[in-house]
């Protein structure tokens, strides 16, 4: 177990699976709150596309698997800052019905100079593209008809995260 | 006993989402995985899915990863977040 990522019981503050939506502006705020020793701040945030394959998509629904979605972020965490020199980190992923436009997922990060933040904020998005197990349905409507698919993972989303290592 | 779960399309297929197996016939996932394709045709096929992934007490395991009474096994399709 020693190799292992412990989480406490108590929740993780870094990270968040939530139904909910989540404000930008609260979540750089809390980013930069009396922290005076991080001159970047990077921010990405994932939202729901209208297409996607041609099709035009209506609504998204996304399934977690509770408790490894968090230990799998965890140690996506860990890594990016066993790699680069980073302060905070926050990233949030919704779960649940969502519609067109809607925020998906929150990814941030601070550290004193900018390319720590870029780099290790790209790292976290894209290990949690291949490694957090979460999955997307779209319902979608074609010529009419609407009907319901649950996405296939992409290789390029594969082959991005294997750049890193 | 042995706690398995199933996700997303998988759980759909199979139209279950968690079962119990005792834990004395199975020594690892990959003995699991002829088990529950033993169950019927539905779950045979499915289980032939090679992109499969399996998770043991929520880490990302292999076939020949050994199981013990008491884990979580949870198999489920490759991920699609973000």
């Amino acid at each position: 177990m020693s190799n292992q990522v412990t989480l406490n019981k108590d929740k993780d503050p870094e990270i968040s699976i939530q139904a909910n939506d989540f404000s930008l502006a609260d979540e750089v705020a809390l980013l930069e709150k009396e922290n005076l020793t991080d001159g970047a701040v990077v921010t990405f945030t994932g939202r729901v596309r209208n297409r996607n394959n041609g099709n035009v998509v209506t609504t998204l629904t996304l399934e977690h698997y509770p408790g490894m979605t968090e230990k799998s972020l965890a140690k996506i965490i860990l890594q990016a800052k066993e790699r680069w020199d980073i302060g905070r980190v926050k990233v949030i992923h919704r779960i649940g019905e969502l519609s067109i436009g809607d925020q998906i997922v929150f990814v941030g990060v601070t550290s004193k100079h900018r390319q720590d933040a870029f780099a290790a904020n790209e790292f976290i998005m894209d290990y949690l593209k291949v490694k957090a197990p979460f999955w997307k349905k779209e319902k979608i409507t074609n010529a009419g008809q609407t009907s319901e698919n649950w996405l296939a993972a992409k290789t390029t989303d594969t082959d991005k995260a294997d750049l890193w290592s | 006993m042995i706690k398995i779960v199933f996700f997303a399309a998988l759980r759909e297929q199979l139209g279950c989402a968690e079962l119990s197996i005792t834990a004395d016939t199975v020594k690892t996932v990959a003995d699991i995985k002829q088990l529950l394709s033993d169950k019927s045709e539905l779950w045979q096929q499915t289980f032939g899915n090679a992109s499969l992934l399996c998770a043991v007490n929520h880490d990302m395991v292999d076939g020949s990863h050994l199981v013990k009474p008491g884990d979580e096994v949870a198999f489920f399709p490759p991920v699609t977040g973000g």
